[in-house]
């Protein structure tokens, strides 16, 4: 699993660079050879930037200063649905999306599964991670046995709780879907990356009476989940919700930081809607090339 | 290779070094199918060893793993069935059975987003009930014969649709999900990078 972990390290550094990307998008070519990409300067400010207001207020939930986060209902609502399954007896499914370990919203999925899994190793309701590729079966396995370990149920733990059903899409969905209608879920959690097999899933498991809680970072997915679903965590809560969950100070810092970027990026769509209203900041400005490129 | 992000990749040493590392993460992921395939092939015995209800079915999945996997390892230069040519065994089951099995779930899209579509758009709220209205006017826009019924009044009705629905008010709050999503995965990664994050792991 080291190797796993390090490939994990140096795929969320690509995350974090093509994560701004997008700002380089008007760049123009260059000429000349230079070691560095001078095209990419706004992504680096704006990383820059980025970093230094996520550890920043990490820094100060460290020194103990109280940060206020909003309700997820969704969230909120994981232990309650776990706690469901074990009054029925059932099982609770845990669907980590159906992308690779290489995806931001896989990591997402994984991490909350062990939450999730510490939840459903103290109640000793049996869980049950369907995967895709077997990069996640690894990660995943790996995670729910730390998971039951950290609740002191090591003996309780299956191997087979996460378990590789397909590498195709709708095969996966079938097999995922018959599980479903066969065995009847008291609780379905779908975390992660999803594509047109979101609604198929959700309804089967709307169908079979299970509650369910999604969350996906995907737009076009959104409304068969919301749909279909009794909670629904919308893009950014995908990646907040391990952080959530945690209730740790230090993790929640990283959120702070996200958001004083998310009201630099409001403030900046106003002054380019302001000055496209007035005509100002046509072709050829800065400030445009900047504000399309983000 | 978030330096390598912000070099030229022609720099000698450095430039192409994230290209190289996704080239190691392709080849151990090509070797780590096989940890796939031996969890489905274990859990399947399993449940024909224990009988479990509906265990003939895990005899086909075994069969079809093995019926897929064995002839496109082998080489061509044995038989023309081997390999994963036109003409093999391999081509032969997933064009005649696995396209168009896939194909068939997908199709059955169609029914669930009837079935959520009834329920979603129960006009039982003021916002309900504008979500009706709203995805009423974008169908009957969408399919031609609606079209051609908006076309025949006054005005270009399907530009005015397409122009304050899809590109305005539904572009405006996709587009603030997409930011607020891609802020969120960069924290995230941040997280994971500076060592905060550690679930991904199994530590807390």
């Amino acid at each position: 699993m080291n190797l796993g972990r390090r490939i994990l390290t140096s795929k969320s550094f690509a995350t974090l660079a093509l994560s701004f990307s997008l700002l380089s998008e008007a760049a123009l070519a260059q000429e000349e050879f230079s070691v560095f990409r001078s095209d990419r300067i706004n992504a680096l400010i704006t990383v820059t930037l980025f970093s230094a207001a996520v550890l920043l207020y990490t820094r100060w939930a460290k020194q103990g200063k109280p940060l206020f986060l909003r309700k997820i209902a969704g969230l909120d609502a994981v232990e309650e649905a776990v706690g469901r399954a074990t009054e029925m007896g059932r099982p609770v499914l845990y669907i980590p999306g159906i992308d690779d370990l290489d995806q931001i919203d896989t990591i997402a999925g994984i991490s909350i599964l062990g939450r999730v899994a510490q939840i459903t190793a103290q109640y000793e309701t049996p869980l049950m991670v369907p995967v895709r590729y077997p990069l996640v079966l690894a990660a995943g396995q790996e995670l729910v046995e730390q998971a039951y370990i950290l609740a002191g149920k090591k003996e309780q733990y299956d191997r087979d709780t996460v378990r590789y059903v397909a590498g195709e899409q709708f095969s996966f969905t079938a097999t995922v879907s018959g599980y479903m209608m066969r065995e009847r879920p008291a609780t379905n959690i779908y975390m992660g990356a999803f594509f047109a097999e979101s609604l198929l899933l959700a309804e089967t498991g709307n169908a079979a009476g299970s509650i369910q809680i999604a969350g996906t970072a995907r737009p076009e997915q959104l409304p068969f989940f919301i749909a279909a679903c009794d909670y629904t965590l919308m893009g950014e809560e995908l990646y907040a919700a391990s952080a959530y969950l945690s209730h740790e100070p230090i993790m929640m810092g990283g959120l702070k930081g996200q958001d004083l970027m998310k009201i630099i990026i409001i403030v900046l769509i106003i002054m380019g809607v302001v000055l496209a209203s007035f005509g100002w900041g046509e072709s050829g400005t800065v400030f445009k090339s900047w504000f399309q490129a983000v | 290779m978030t330096v390598a992000f912000f070099l030229n990749e022609k720099t000698p040493y450095v430039g192409d070094t994230s290209n190289v590392l996704l080239d190691w993460l392709i080849i151990i992921g090509g070797f780590t199918l096989l940890l796939g395939v031996v969890s489905i092939l274990r859990v399947s015995a399993q449940a024909i060893q224990r009988k479990k209800e509906g265990w003939p079915f895990k005899i086909a999945t075994i069969a079809s793993v093995l019926v897929m996997a064995i002839p496109s390892l082998l080489p061509v230069s044995w038989s023309p069935l081997f390999g994963r040519f036109e003409g093999s065994i391999y081509d032969w089951v997933f064009v005649n059975l696995q396209a168009p099995m896939m194909a068939t779930m997908f199709a059955t899209l169609a029914f669930y987003i009837a079935s959520a579509a009834f329920r979603a758009f129960r006009a039982r709220t003021a916002e309900a009930t504008l979500l009706l209205l709203t995805a009423t006017i974008v169908m009957f826009w969408r399919v031609p014969i609606g079209e051609a019924f908006l076309n025949l009044f006054p005005g270009d009705l399907p530009y005015f649709i397409n122009k304050f629905i899809m590109n305005g008010a539904n572009l405006a709050v996709q587009r603030g999900i997409i930011i607020g999503a891609a802020l969120g995965a960069a924290a995230l990664s941040l997280r994971i990078i500076l060592g905060i994050e550690r679930t991904y792991m199994g530590r807390g």
